[in-house]
Parts: C-alpha cells; sequence; structure tokens
C-alpha cells in the first residue's frame, strides 16, 4: 500500500516536468540536426512534415491495470531517448532523432488471416476498442539491458475476441509499417539492408491471449512517442523486447509458426519463442545478468523476466534449449 | 620545434579522452554510461591503432621521414585507449566478477578475440623505450609486427560484437586493409621490379631499399 502511492505521484505529477524537459531538449537537437538532416535527405520536404504525430498528449481516463511491479520506474528521457528500432536508425539515440519522419496518422491496422470478422481498423478505433490500463512492466532486451516501463495499453486478446479467430489460427503474426521515407532506417546502406524489412513478429496464439500481452499506445500516461513504436506496438514483457514489435499496420492468423525478423537473420542467435532465459546463453553473450538501465551493478536475469508464474505454464514439457 | 610539435600532437592524442572525463563529470555519458564508455574508449584505441599504422606509409608517400618521430606516441594512445577499454569492462561492466569475466573470455570469440588484441599490446607498450630498443636490437622489430596482429583482432573483435549493421566495423577493416596492402605491395615490388625491370631507376630506389629494410 505504503509502495502504491509513489507511484501514483510519479506518473501524474512528476512525468510530465520530465517530459517538457526532454521535449525542449528535443527541439533543440532537432534544431541542431536540422542543417544535416536537410542534406542527408536531399529531395525530401522536411518543412511539409506535421510535428511528430501527438506524442505528448494526454491519454484520457486510464485505470491502474494488473500486474504492474512496483519497482522503481525508469525516467522518460530513459525510455525515450535510448532505443532499438533500427526503422529509425541503428543507434540507440537515433530513433529519437528521426522520430519526427515517422507520422502516425492517418494509420491503419489491417486484421486478417484466419478470423471471421477480418477488419481495417483506424487506428483511433482500435484505441477505443478496450479501456486503457497502465501497466507497468520490466523490459529486458537481448542485450542484456533493462528497464521498467509504464505503458499504457489494453490486453492484445480484446482485440482477438473482437474478430473471432477460426480454429485454424494458431499463430498471429505481425507486421510493421515499411515505408522508408517515414522510417529512415528502412534505406539501403551499402551492404543492403540491415533487416529484411518490413519487421516482422509472431505469437502462439495462447500467448498472444495470455492477460500479460498488451497492445500498448501510450507510455507514462501520454500518446506513445514515435521511437517507442507509435501509433500501436505489442508489449509482451516475458520475452526479449524485440519480440515487442512496435509501430504495427497488420495482424495475421495463420495456421503455421509465422518468419520472424531477427530469427530470419541470425537464426542461430535468435529463436521463436525468445523467452527471457537466464540459463541460456546468447550464443555471443550471456543472458545471466543484466544491467538495469540506471543501476551500476549488473542484476540477475529472472526466468521469464520475473514472470514465470504467469506464464512457465504454457511452456511445460517444452525444451527450453531448442526452442529458444 | 619538434619538442613543440609532439606536445601538440599529445594534446590532440588525449582530446578524446579529456571529453570523455568532462562528459563524466557533467553527467554527460547518456541513458547507459558504461556503455558509452566501453564504446567510445574502444573505437579510439581501434583509431589510434590505425592511425599509428598509418605513419609508415605516409612517410613513404610524402617521403617525410620525421613522421617516425610521432608513431611511438600513437601506438601508445592506442595502449592507453586500450586499457581504459580493458578497465572499463573489468571494473565497470562485469565489477571485478573474475569468474564471469573468464567464462566471457573463454566462451566469447569476440571477447577472446578483443583479449588477444589487448595482450598482444602489452609487450609492445613495455618494450617501447628507446632502452628496450637499443637492447632488443633486431628482434625489436621482429616483435613489433605483431601490432598488425593486435589490430586485425581489434576489428574482428568489433565486427563480431555487433547485431546487424557491420558498416562502422566495416570501415575500419577497409582501412586496415588498405595500410596492410601498403606493406604487402611495397615488400613485394622492389622484387617485382627486378624481375621485370620495368622500372628500374624511375622512382625513388633510396626510399624504397630504406623501406624495404625498415619494414618487411
Amino acid at each position: 500500500m505504503l509502495i502504491k502511492k509513489p507511484a501514483d505521484i510519479k506518473s501524474v505529477e512528476i512525468t510530465p516536468k520530465e517530459l517538457y524537459l526532454n521535449r525542449r531538449q528535443f527541439i533543440a537537437g532537432a534544431a541542431g540536426l536540422a542543417g544535416s538532416a536537410g542534406a542527408a535527405l536531399a529531395g525530401f520536404d522536411l518543412f511539409g512534415m506535421p510535428a511528430r504525430a501527438q506524442a505528448g498528449e494526454k491519454l484520457p481516463n486510464i485505470k491502474k491495470g494488473p500486474y504492474s511491479t512496483d519497482e522503481k520506474q525508469n525516467s522518460f528521457k530513459d525510455i525515450t531517448s535510448y532505443n532499438n528500432f533500427y526503422e529509425l536508425g541503428v543507434d540507440k539515440g537515433d530513433p529519437a532523432q528521426n522520430a519526427k519522419y515517422l507520422t502516425t496518422r492517418p494509420w491503419t491496422v489491417s486484421v486478417e488471416g484466419e478470423v471471421k470478422k477480418p477488419k481495417t481498423f483506424d487506428v483511433d478505433e482500435i484505441i477505443k476498442l478496450s479501456p486503457l490500463e497502465e501497466r507497468i512492466y520490466r523490459l529486458r532486451c537481448v542485450e542484456a539491458w533493462s528497464m521498467v516501463i509504464p505503458w499504457v495499453g489494453f490486453p492484445l486478446s480484446a482485440l482477438i475476441k473482437l474478430v473471432e479467430p477460426t480454429n485454424n489460427a494458431k499463430y498471429i503474426q505481425f507486421v510493421t509499417l515499411q515505408d522508408p521515407k517515414r522510417m529512415p532506417g528502412q534505406k539501403p546502406g551499402i551492404f543492403g539492408n540491415v533487416l529484411d524489412w518490413p519487421y516482422v513478429e509472431g505469437l502462439r496464439m495462447d500467448e498472444a491471449m495470455h492477460p500479460l500481452t498488451i497492445l500498448s499506445m501510450g507510455l507514462y500516461g501520454e500518446v506513445l512517442p514515435a521511437q517507442n513504436g507509435a501509433p500501436l506496438r505489442l508489449v509482451v514483457p516475458w520475452k526479449y523486447g524485440f519480440k515487442s514489435i512496435k509501430s504495427i499496420v497488420k495482424v495475421r492468423f495463420v495456421q503455421t509458426q509465422p518468419p520472424t525478423a531477427w530469427n530470419k537473420m541470425q537464426p542461430q542467435e535468435y529463436g521463436f519463442y525468445s523467452n527471457v532465459n537466464p540459463e541460456v546463453d546468447h550464443p555471443r553473450w550471456s543472458q545471466a545478468t543484466e544491467r538495469r538501465i540506471g543501476e551500476f551493478l549488473r542484476r540477475k536475469t529472472l526466468m521469464f523476466n520475473g514472470y514465470g508464474e504467469q506464464v512457465a505454464s504454457m511452456y511445460k514439457g517444452m525444451d527450453l534449449r531448442k526452442y529458444y | 620545434m619538434l619538442p613543440k610539435l609532439k606536445l601538440a600532437v599529445f594534446i590532440l592524442c588525449a582530446i578524446p579522452a579529456g571529453q570523455l572525463a568532462y562528459d563524466a563529470y557533467t553527467g554527460d555519458l547518456g541513458v547507459n554510461p558504461i556503455e558509452t564508455i566501453t564504446r567510445f574508449t574502444g573505437s579510439w584505441s581501434l583509431i589510434f591503432l590505425l592511425t599509428s599504422l598509418s605513419v609508415t606509409p605516409l612517410r613513404r608517400l610524402t617521403g617525410r621521414n620525421e613522421l617516425i618521430k610521432f608513431r611511438r606516441m600513437l601506438g601508445l594512445f592506442a595502449f592507453f585507449y586500450a586499457s581504459l577499454h580493458f578497465a572499463t569492462y573489468i571494473g565497470l561492466d562485469l565489477f571485478f566478477d573474475f569468474k564471469a569475466i573468464g567464462k566471457d573470455i573463454v566462451k566469447r570469440p569476440y571477447i577472446t578475440v578483443g583479449f588477444t588484441a589487448f595482450v598482444i599490446m602489452v609487450p609492445l607498450a613495455i618494450t617501447s623505450t628507446a632502452g628496450m630498443i637499443r637492447r632488443l636490437g633486431k628482434r625489436w622489430q621482429k616483435l613489433h609486427r605483431l601490432v598488425y596482429l593486435a589490430a586485425i583482432a581489434g576489428v574482428i573483435h568489433f565486427y563480431w560484437l555487433v547485431k546487424a549493421d557491420i558498416r562502422r566495423p566495416a570501415q575500419y577493416g577497409a582501412v586496415l586493409a588498405v595500410l596492410l596492402g601498403f606493406r604487402l605491395v611495397s615488400k613485394w615490388r622492389p622484387v617485382i621490379s627486378a624481375k621485370f625491370a620495368f622500372r628500374s631507376g624511375s622512382s625513388n630506389p633510396g626510399i624504397i631499399t630504406k623501406d624495404a629494410e625498415t619494414s618487411k
């Protein structure tokens, strides 16, 4: 009880201050970059671009959701300036710098495949499908760092139930926007594409229906910034971060296990399941420990990122070394 | 003139370290400071390794042999940044968890090869003094040819650690390939020239002979 209160204060009162600070920094950074960016993107109409969506706008009527951790949350600045979102650049700071290119309205999400009621939703329609909840989750990146993030969203199951999957729907595939104009990281470099665009991810049906799995459209009570995967992203807290696909345009229900972006790139390093597992190392580095952003000492990585109580039963009898 | 120039180069070489210290002091190392320090010191170590390896080709191309006077300093700065890099890994990243460090070195190829590069640089740094050069005589040059191996290992270390974007390590690799390629070519050119007698007397035989001796 005592722990809950400070959390309340944090997201409602302290955050905006941080946000405004961040915004100022963002503007300063953007102004400084404008020159070089303009040159780099010759022929690209910088001034015709609207400002970065509605990021920063408050989301209405957010209730406290279940499963939230009471661990210390990472700051808005941590969460929005240190991102892996290769569509907006490969360095951690790139997505925040390139966020301005990713316009998120209009935006539609096509829900299709093995469902009785396929539909192309306007993103604003999806946002209203279910009451918004705050879910404070741990996020564990495959690169062995982690954060605590107050997402805003609702269970993916709400969307799934609405479109009525058929009995053939065993997996769900998710697809990110492909548009090099809005996602400059998708422009091929001298070695071709960094990843095979568009980014694709997938979940088994039971994973997708799990109450921990959410669609998120907000952060710290506000509209999700572009660098965090606006306007709509997945959050699957017991899996490595790359499973939580960003800027979704397509949700396809399928019969067989769908291909996933990092698995296509390095199959021996990134599996379909990619559950957080301290005992199964990435071939190139250990997964036993992690650095929580903002902390000096590494901490031990928890099985299923600490969500074992909720999710372990889904993988009963599976060899998690084989199905990494 | 030379001491002043040397001092200027020294200051230039120390600027990255100064900037890092300043950023650390002002808390400007980003969201993941330890990663920032690791990347920064690793990159500068590679940059100085490549710079020190470019001294010989530059001497040859410009004919300015006095450039050799700066090579030791550049090499020692490469070692200095590599030491910071290694110390960051040991002391900040893994906080002296020697069990984990040992495991890393044995199990993780990119750490094995990076560690190798660092280990190779240690005797080179130790034997960089004038006294050592005198004492080791011809063996000194043989020993210091290991720097090629250190540079190759350093670039591979970087290449093996990136997840998908190989551009930066590829850039270092390309520069290294040019620098090593230059040595191969200049080693074989006199032989080839002599064989085919195409260019006898055309270039500067004095320099070629000298170089063939100093850098074979």
